[in-house]
């Protein structure tokens, strides 16, 4: 065997060097802490931001936006713009109309009779809202094409804002798009898997009890840190063009904009250099991709457009946004009758790729985790003249376990039990799974109880509870409120063929495909599109717990339509449960493939071939073995290879999921609300995930801690105003208010483990887990510090403001503190 | 965002800078640590001709005393002002309020004469200086004249300074004696503004309160003087009950706004709570 | 136009400067020095952070001319040495070990603040960690690690063992604030 290695040229040079070829694996990745391979270019400023890209002959783009939320265009004058020092070109969107497109994408249309107007990357005719895109200037650099963006002259006719949803659906209300002749963009009414609620609820007669609650879910923000930006390299002559962009999804991107421009999908590139966050706001088909790329096109020369942040709040979408009628009923037992939702979910003044599914997403969640008879789930989308909404962090599933969660606090209140008793009363028990819940949706594992147990040792309910005693009999003036979520969610999307009965434009396969290069080194290509989350460390991980070879020999590629072809890209906490499993079945492929070649060099039966810590042996006689990086070699030698055999160690594999997964976990909140300033202090927070299997615990904790920063953000301070005229009150980090370190609190985080059993690996997902599950937490926690005014909700963000009008209401009601 | 463009001028004295300023007109402006006027620049909500900056007048830097006045200069960046002694001895309420300006990095090149001449009603330090009742000296080409803060801070954004006056120093009357010193700010969020401030100076007597100095942010279009606390804790009891009566009074006199962090009542709440909060850590309760 | 000249990262730079160049762009777009980005247009978020003279800024609020014969320090000049064979700072290390970054948009604005916060405060606790960084905005990891990062690296600083590192082979995931 040894002396066929030896023969090779490519052996000889690796024999003089033998680091080149690898030490054998370890073991014992899945699961392992590794250090992220991300973070050497990161923390050195080696960093390939879109914005750091430049070409000979860059040219640079800015967007004249409008000031006004709804306004007829009477003109635009881009003349004197032209004159101005450095300026190559500008255009009105009339100037573009036969070159852009005739409409973005919307790739979600929810129902059959969905409204979907039409939505060009400059507006044309009218201004839909605040921000919506009117002219463009190309000039030599970023200064000039600031400056000639002042000398556009446009002319509008004002028309009426719409900035209230209930307002817009009333007879005779301002229409967003008139010749659609309504605001209302869909109706979606789901019955459920199970019973009638009104029904069910008639049925119980006297032993029903029914609460109902109206919960606000604010419009927010997403602000991933960094802005979007595009440059497009054309090679003009040949029609070829290379698309970076600050994107989330760089396949699905180079397929939209092949749709929309009429580019062959062939010609085009695309690629997600290094991306400063998404969190669902770079999961789009934006119009300056549309816009840079078609101008690159007309002009012959590169573009390059970078947004700022005041532009980023008003022409980057939103998030959230619904009014949400919840009715709950149970026995007198706490015995859960049903739940009923009408939502209200606002779409902004657009469609955007898949605005109107984000709140039909979470029909299937409101449910959660608990067993009921009935369910009715009715949701309108409606026009606004505001930026449009669509996915964050979450996308309908914050919304619905908000809803649910909260309800079943004030449920409790109602009956006069303890929150956390009456959820378990009615949640699923860890034998019944799997278990098909009132939405059809069938929960492969779970176990409620064990997370709950875990949460409450590490919470010290009972201290918290004698504290919360104390400081109401001595009338404290500030008040400890405990909060409890026990939330559920849906990831891994998705099987495509729920996706298509759902009428999604796509499927939720992910592909993969895992290389092994001569020396033995290891390239994974995946179409999950990294943004910060550590898929280059994880994906390693996986590669060398499946081929034994060390975690260092493993590279990715990934977020390039040129270098990794196919893909779905990366939200919906689906990159582990649908990517990684995609990685995994080849990696299973080439291992395969290694094992028939290593027995046909080792001149053994396949099945007396073993595997294990990166070596194959034959079965009784260990002396003979091969390392896989041996095999490796061997095959790119091709010297001795099977008859018939292709001389390649590399396999594709698209997977595509059969379930969704359903990460649960049990979050706990203890917070101090001072009631003479309404200034709420998160005291004390515990969560404890079961996100079942984990590769790389660390990496897990991040992605917690980060979450949990951006549900409880929703919970005390972030919320997008608009002024009854359709402007965007908090149009930048001054009046839009992030959390610093200084506004979180420590966070204590602790972990059960039971695996998904719909995928080989056990994995569930993590990305958005803690920004589901803590925003209620926090809320619950509020409203329970407050009971003794009388209080039974409050809107969110729970300013200092609403905490204090609360408080005064109930004393001035004579209520009991 | 980029700022439009504009000339830039570095004098090295504050003649060469009032010069700078007569001949750029009404569309001159000065720039200190360019803290707030940078942004502002950025967002294009102002368009000057020139800015006249102050980086290389040294003299306008530093802390001294002179007799019972301390003189903190204009372009003393609110990062030295915290850390100075002489601010700490005599205007600890000062150093008190500079640490709560924004953040680290900005208050390295924040100035105390920049932040005061911007005159923001939300801004911490405007608040201390009139409660200090510190006197405000400018130059112009008419040459020098002291301006004390209650006449200083007109309106919004508004002082009494005149387009070819610089503000050169601040002149803080020493706290002699035995004071306390609170600066109560209320934000939402570490970084935001303030949406209220109590800045509280008390001196202790024989265990009562001999007197007390406050000033009050963002409830106005400039800072207030709460003067009717101050009159009611003048010689009064140091006691939590007498205090809580006192800051009673700390909105009367005031017109609070209301914008979108919060509307005028509460505004109204937060100062008497604030204000009682302040004198009660102030005065060592 | 305005001559400056500076030096940045140990280079010095001589060039003729609109006087409203930010100091940003003139880093980026002038000097090619990419590693410091852009968050924000108000100064809120801290992403641009750079040393100058030793001391923290925000170069998107600093002006190319107002840095005029200063010496300014990005984050590809924090390391000492070249290239690979460079040795990190002991704030670059910490953030590592603590994971204390994920989409590292905020990360050089973050460990330059550090450097700032931990030479005027070398033995800060949690809260003033907190409060001392309170100008620096990260949108993905909650803080927390970057908090641990910033505690670990004062000690390395202070010449005590750096804590020890989140990264170990234990698979549990319990943390509970002591």
């Amino acid at each position: 065997m040894t002396e066929q290695l030896d023969a090779g040229l490519v052996a000889e040079q690796i024999a003089e060097n033998p680091d080149a070829l690898s030490s054998p694996y370890a073991g014992g990745e899945l699961g392992r802490g590794r250090r992220r391979k991300e973070d050497a270019k990161l923390l050195t400023g080696q960093t390939n931001w879109t914005d750091n890209m430049t070409l000979p002959g860059l040219l640079h783009m800015t967007v004249l936006r409008s000031p006004m939320a709804h306004a007829k265009i009477i003109s635009v004058d881009v003349s004197a713009a032209l004159e101005m020092p450095g300026v190559i070109a500008a255009y009105s969107g009339k100037d573009l109309a036969d070159v852009m497109g005739a409409s973005m994408p919307c790739a979600w249309p929810v129902t059959p009779d969905m409204v979907s107007p039409v939505h060009t990357p400059l507006a044309t005719d009218e201004v839909r809202y605040v921000g919506d895109g009117v002219a463009v200037i190309i000039a030599r650099d970023r200064y000039a094409a600031a400056d000639a963006l002042e000398a556009i002259a446009v002319e509008y006719d004002q028309l009426p804002a719409v900035v209230d949803m209930e307002q817009a659906l009333k007879e005779g209300a301002p229409l967003v798009h008139a010749d659609k002749g309504t605001n209302q963009c869909f109706l979606f009414d789901f019955p459920g898997a199970g019973a009638d609620f009104d029904e069910t609820v008639a049925a119980a007669g006297d032993d029903a009890v029914v609460v109902k609650r109206r919960f606000r879910q604010q419009r927010l923000i997403p602000t991933p840190m960094e802005c979007r930006g595009v440059v497009v390299a054309p090679i003009a002559a040949a029609d070829e063009f290379t698309l970076y962009s600050t994107t989330q999804i760089p396949h699905v991107l180079r397929v939209m904009l092949a749709l929309t421009t009429g580019i062959p999908e062939q010609k085009l590139r695309v690629v997600a250099p290094d991306v400063g966050g998404g969190f669902g706001a770079k999961l789009n088909v934006y119009a300056e991709e549309i816009l840079a790329l078609v101008i690159a096109r007309k002009l012959g020369r590169p573009i390059k457009w970078t947004e700022s942040r005041s532009e980023n709040y008003q022409a980057t979408t939103h998030g959230r946004d619904q009014i949400q009628d919840i009715t709950i009923a149970s026995k007198k037992d706490g015995t859960l009758l049903g739940l009923k939702v009408e939502l209200l979910a606002d779409m902004g003044a657009y469609l955007q790729l898949i605005t109107p599914g984000v709140p039909v997403l979470g029909a299937f969640m409101f449910p959660a985790i608990y067993k009921m008879p009935s369910y009715r789930f009715i949701c309108r989308g409606v026009f606004t003249t505001k930026t449009p909404t669509d996915a964050y962090r979450g996308a309908g599933r914050p919304e619905a376990t908000y809803a649910i969660e909260r309800i079943m606090d004030e449920l409790a209140d109602t009956l006069g039990r303890d929150p956390m008793e009456l959820r378990k009363q009615n949640w699923i028990t860890h034998e019944e799974f799997p278990y098909t819940m009132v939405a059809g949706l069938t929960y492969d594992s779970g176990n409620y109880e064990a997370a709950t147990e875990k949460a409450e040792q590490m919470f010290d309910m009972v201290g918290l509870r004698a504290e919360q005693k104390a400081r109401r009999e001595r009338k404290d003036p500030v008040q400890l409120g405990i909060g409890i979520s026990t939330f559920t969610e849906m990831c891994g999307l998705a099987p495509s063929r729920v996706l298509g009965s759902l009428s999604y434009g796509a499927g939720g396969w992910e592909s993969a495909s895992v290389r092994m290069l001569p020396t033995g080194k290891v390239e994974v290509v995946s179409g999950a599109t990294p943004h910060g989350q550590g898929h280059h460390t994880a994906w390693s991980q996986i590669v060398a717990d499946s081929l034994g070879v060390p975690f260092e020999d493993i590279e990715l590629v990934a977020g390039d339509t040129k270098s990794s072809p196919k893909g779905m890209d990366t939200y919906g906490s689906r990159s582990l449960v649908v990517g990684g499993v995609a990685i995994h079945k080849a990696t299973g492929k080439v291992l395969d493939k290694a094992k028939r070649i290593a027995a046909h060099l080792l001149e053994a039966a396949e099945g007396d071939v073993e595997f294990k810590g990166g070596t194959f042996s034959v079965k009784g006689s260990p002396e003979a073995s091969l390392t896989i990086q041996q095999v490796a070699l061997a095959t790119f030698a091709a010297h001795n290879l099977p008859d018939g055999m292709e001389p390649s160690l590399d396999s594709d594999y698209v997977y595509d999921p059969e379930n969704f997964s359903y990460p649960h976990g049990t979050h706990l909140c203890a917070v101090e609300v001072d009631t003479e300033t309404g200034f709420t202090t998160i005291r004390k927070y515990v969560c404890v995930d079961d996100i079942g299997k984990i590769v790389n615990p660390v990496i897990v904790q991040g992605q917690v801690h980060g979450g949990l920063a951006q549900g409880i953000a929703q919970a005390l301070y972030e919320e997008a105003v608009y002024d009854a005229e359709g402007n965007l009150s908090t149009g930048s980090m001054v009046d839009y208010l992030l959390p610093s370190a200084a506004d979180l609190p420590h966070f204590d985080t602790g972990r059960t483990e039971t695996p998904a059993t719909s995928n080989p690996l056990g994995v569930k997902g993590v990305g958005e887990a803690g920004t589901i599950a803590s925003t209620p937490a926090v809320i619950n926690a509020v409203v329970d510090a407050l009971r003794p005014f009388g209080v039974n909700d409050i809107d969110m963000p729970a300013t200092p403001e609403r905490v204090w009008r609360l408080v005064q209401a109930g004393s001035a009601n004579g209520a009991t503190q | 965002m980029i700022p439009a463009a504009f000339d830039y001028v570095a004098p090295s004295s504050v003649a060469d800078a009032i010069s700078a300023l007569v001949e750029g007109g009404e569309d001159a402006k000065v720039l200190a640590g360019g803290q707030s006027l940078i942004p502002v620049l950025r967002l294009r909500l102002s368009y000057p001709s020139v800015l006249v900056d102050l980086r290389k007048i040294d003299s306008l830097r530093g802390v001294r005393e002179d007799g019972a006045d301390l003189v903190i200069g204009a372009m003393t960046r609110h990062a030295d002002v915290v850390k100075d002694p002489l601010v700490k001895q005599y205007a600890a309420l000062v150093a008190t309020a500079a640490a709560t300006v924004a953040d680290p990095a900005v208050r390295h090149r924040g100035t105390f004469g920049g932040a005061l001449a911007h005159a923001d009603p939300a801004g911490d330090l405007a608040a201390v200086a009139l409660a200090l009742d510190a006197q405000l000296v400018a130059e112009g080409p008419g040459g020098r004249r002291t301006i004390a803060a209650a006449d200083f801070f007109q309106d919004y954004l508004q002082t009494s300074l005149s387009p070819d006056e610089l503000l050169v120093e601040v002149r803080v009357p020493k706290l002699e004696g035995q004071w306390g010193v609170a600066y109560e700010k209320f934000n939402r969020t570490a970084q935001a503004w303030a949406i209220v401030g109590a800045a509280v100076a008390v001196r202790r007597e024989n265990g009562s309160i001999a007197e007390a100095r406050i000033g009050l942010t963002n409830m106005g279009s400039t800072p207030v003087r709460a003067s009717a606390v101050e009159a009611a804790l003048a010689g009064a009891a140091a006691d939590a009950g007498t205090i809580a009566a006192a800051a009673e009074h700390a909105a009367e006199g005031t017109t609070a706004p209301s914008d979108l962090s919060a509307q005028s009542d509460y505004r109204e709440h937060l100062a008497r709570v604030l204000t009682r909060r302040a004198v009660t850590t102030a005065a060592g309760l | 136009m305005t001559r400056v000249s500076m030096k940045v990262d140990g280079v010095v730079y001589e060039d003729d400067v609109e006087p409203r160049l930010l100091l940003t762009h003139h880093l980026r777009d002038g000097l090619g020095r990419v590693g410091t980005p852009i968050g924000c247009d108000t100064s809120n978020c801290g992403a641009c952070t750079v040393l100058i003279g030793g001391e923290s800024v925000k170069s998107c609020s600093v002006l190319a001319v107002q840095a005029d014969g200063e010496e300014i320090t990005t984050i590809q000049g924090l390391a000492s040495g070249e290239g690979g064979t460079s040795t990190w700072h002991p704030v670059q290390k910490a953030f590592q070990e603590h994971h204390g970054l994920q989409c590292g948009y905020c990360t050089p604005g973050m460990v330059l603040a550090t450097v700032d916060l931990l030479k005027n405060n070398p033995s800060p606790t949690e809260q003033e960690v907190r409060h001392g960084l309170e100008g620096n905005l990260c949108r993905c990891t909650g803080y927390q690690n970057i908090v641990k990062a910033v505690l670990s690296a004062a000690a390395e600083l202070r010449g005590e063992q750096p804590h020890k590192g989140s990264f170990q082979d234990s698979t549990d995931l319990t943390e509970v604030h002591a």
